[in-house]
C-alpha cells in the first residue's frame, strides 16, 4: 500500500503544533496501525529526524495506553483500540490524518502523547473499594444477580484510554467516570462507599477541567470497549441520591 | 520533568456540572409542561372568537374567589421566570465550561477536515445553544406582541382573538413565528431527551435506542405542529 499520513507534530506542551505530511510506500495491509507508525519512525531515525512520539504498551487492546485521533475519530473508524486497527481498513492512496486527544484536561506532552493523569486522579477520588487483603474469599459467598454481574463486567471493561473525552464535543469525562461508578455500584462490594465514591469522583472530574455532559452519545460511538450510554444516567441517579443523603 | 496537577480546587457536588445539568433539566421540563398548556389554549382559535376570548378571559379569573384576579397567571409567570433564570444561568455556566474543556473549539477542535460532524451527533444537538438564544429573543418579541399589545403589526385590539388574527395575516409575522417554532422543536428534540437522561431515566445503550428519545421526538413534533397550526390557518384564511 502507498499512503500519506499527516501527523500532528508538537515539540512540547507549550509549542504550537501542526500537521506534517509523510509519504509511505510498501505498507502491508496486515500491519497494525502502530506497526505502520513504527516503520515510519525507523525511517525518520535513519534519516536523523526526530521520530514521532506516541503511546503504546500491550498492543493487545487491553491496556488503554495507545490512542490517537485518526481522521477525526478517536481510535479510527473501527470499534477497537488504535493498536488493534489494521491497515487493511484503509485504501491504497489514502491520506490519513493523525492527531492526539485534544481536551483542556489532557495537555499534549509531545506529538501524539497526552497526559491522562486526570483520569488517575478521578479514580483516586473514589474509584475503588476498600477491602482487606489476604487470601481470596469463597467466590459464591456473595450472590450477585446475573444481570448485575454482566452489566458491572461490561462497565469494568473500560480501559481508561480517554477516547470518550477526545470524541466529546464538550471534552467531558462522564462516560469514563460513570463506567467506574456503574462497575462498582452494581456489586455488593461497592455498596459501603457508593455515596462517597460518586461525590468524590464528580468533584474531581470537575476540578480537572473536564466539560459537562450533553447526552449526545459521541463517547459511546468512539469507545473501543462499547461502554453503553446508560452508565451516565446511573451516575446521575447515584449523585442525586448521594446529595439527598449527605 | 513533566509535572501536572489538578487545574482547579474541588467544589461541592451541589455546584458540580451534574448538578447544573439537573437544574437545567428540571427547569426545562417545567417549561415544556407550560408549552403543552399554552398550545391547548392556542388551538381554541379553531372554536371561534367567542370561545378563544372567553378562554383568555377565564385564565385571568381562574380560581376566583380563592385567588385574586390574575392570581393564577402571576403564579405561572413567576414559576416560568424562575425557570428561565435557572435554565439560562446553567446554560451560560456550562457553555463557558465546555468551551474551555474542549480547547475553545467544541466538536471541531481537530485539524483534519474528515468526520467534522462527528459520528452520531444530531443537528438538534449541534444547534441546541444558539437555538436557545433564538427562542429567548422570540419570547421577548412574542410577549411584546400578543401579551402586552405593544408591538402590534396589523393593528391593536382588546380582543386577544383579533390580535392574533391581525398579526398572522401578515407574512413576515408568520415567518418569524414559523422559524421560532422550528427552533423550539429542534431544541426539544434533543433537549427533552437530554433532560430525561440527566435525571437518570435512560437505560438504553445508545441515545437513539432510548424510548426517552422517542418520547422527546413525539412531544417536540406535537408542540411544533400544534403551535404552527393557528398562525398558518389564519394566514391561509382557514381560521379567523
Amino acid at each position: 500500500m502507498k499512503i500519506t499520513v499527516r501527523i500532528w507534530r508538537q515539540k512540547n506542551a507549550n509549542a504550537k503544533g501542526s500537521l506534517v505530511p509523510y509519504e509511505m510506500d510498501n505498507i502491508s495491509e496486515h500491519m497494525s496501525f502502530l506497526e505502520m507508525l513504527d516503520v515510519l519512525n525507523e525511517r525518520l531515525t535513519l534519516e536523523g529526524e526526530d521520530p514521532v512520539s506516541f503511546d503504546s504498551d500491550c498492543r493487545e487492546g487491553i491496556c488503554g495506553m495507545c490512542g490517537v485521533v485518526i481522521n477525526g475519530q478517536p481510535h479510527g473508524p473501527e470499534t477497537t483500540t488504535t493498536c488493534q486497527l489494521h491497515m487493511r481498513t484503509f485504501k491504497d492512496g489514502d491520506v490519513i490524518d493523525i492527531e492526539p486527544w485534544k481536551a483542556d484536561a489532557f495537555p499534549v506532552i509531545k506529538d501524539l502523547v497526552v497526559d491522562r493523569g486526570a483520569f488517575d486522579r478521578i479514580i483516586q477520588a473514589g474509584g475503588y473499594i476498600s477491602a482487606p487483603t489476604g487470601s481470596a474469599p469463597e467466590a459464591n459467598n456473595l450472590p450477585v444477580p446475573k444481570h448485575d454481574a454482566d452489566h458491572a463486567f461490561e462497565a469494568a471493561t473500560c480501559i481508561g484510554c480517554g477516547a470518550c473525552v477526545a470524541a466529546c464535543p464538550n471534552g467531558s469525562a462522564m462516560l469514563f467516570t460513570a463506567a467506574k461508578i456503574t462497575h462498582l455500584g452494581l456489586l455488593p462490594q461497592g455498596q459501603p462507599e457508593r455515596d462517597s465514591r460518586v461525590l468524590g469522583m464528580v468533584e474531581q472530574m470537575d476540578a480537572e477541567g473536564f466539560g459537562g455532559c450533553t447526552n449526545i452519545g459521541e463517547c459511546t460511538a468512539a469507545c473501543p470497549k462499547g461502554i453503553p450510554l446508560d452508565v451516565i444516567s446511573r451516575l446521575n441517579r447515584d449523585l442525586m441520591g448521594a446529595i439527598a443523603r449527605s | 520533568m513533566w509535572v501536572a496537577t489538578t487545574k482547579n480546587a474541588r467544589r461541592s457536588p451541589l455546584s458540580s456540572t451534574v448538578a447544573l445539568k439537573i437544574s437545567m433539566a428540571v427547569s426545562g421540563l417545567i417549561m415544556v409542561g407550560y408549552l403543552l398548556l399554552h398550545m391547548y389554549g392556542n388551538l381554541k382559535i379553531f372554536a371561534g372568537q367567542e370561545a378563544f376570548d372567553e378562554y383568555a378571559h377565564h385564565l385571568r379569573v381562574f380560581g376566583e374567589p380563592m385567588l385574586p384576579e390574575n392570581g393564577l397567571l402571576w403564579i405561572v409567570r413567576i414559576v416560568l421566570l424562575l425557570s428561565i433564570v435557572v435554565h439560562f444561568h446553567a446554560a451560560v455556566r456550562l457553555w463557558a465550561r465546555n468551551k474551555r474543556a474542549s480547547g475553545a473549539q467544541g466538536g471541531k477542535r481537530y485539524h483534519t477536515n474528515k468526520n467534522r460532524k462527528g459520528i452520531q451527533r444530531s443537528y438538534a444537538s449541534f444547534t441546541l445553544r444558539w437555538g436557545g438564544v433564538i427562542i429567548l429573543l422570540f419570547v421577548v418579541y412574542h410577549l411584546l406582541h400578543l401579551t402586552a399589545n405593544i408591538i402590534a403589526p396589523g393593528g391593536r385590539s382588546d380582543s386577544p382573538f383579533e390580535r392574533v388574527v391581525n398579526g398572522f395575516e401578515i407574512w413576515w409575522v408568520v415567518a418569524i413565528y414559523t422559524v421560532s417554532m422550528l427552533a423550539v422543536g429542534l431544541h426539544l428534540w434533543h433537549g427533552m431527551w437530554s433532560a430525561f437522561a440527566t435525571l437518570g431515566a435512560n437505560h438504553s445503550r445508545t441515545r437513539v435506542g432510548s424510548r426517552w428519545t422517542k418520547l422527546a421526538w413525539v412531544v417536540a413534533g406535537a408542540i411544533t405542529i400544534g403551535f404552527l397550526l393557528p398562525p398558518w390557518a389564519v394566514f391561509l384564511g382557514l381560521a379567523g
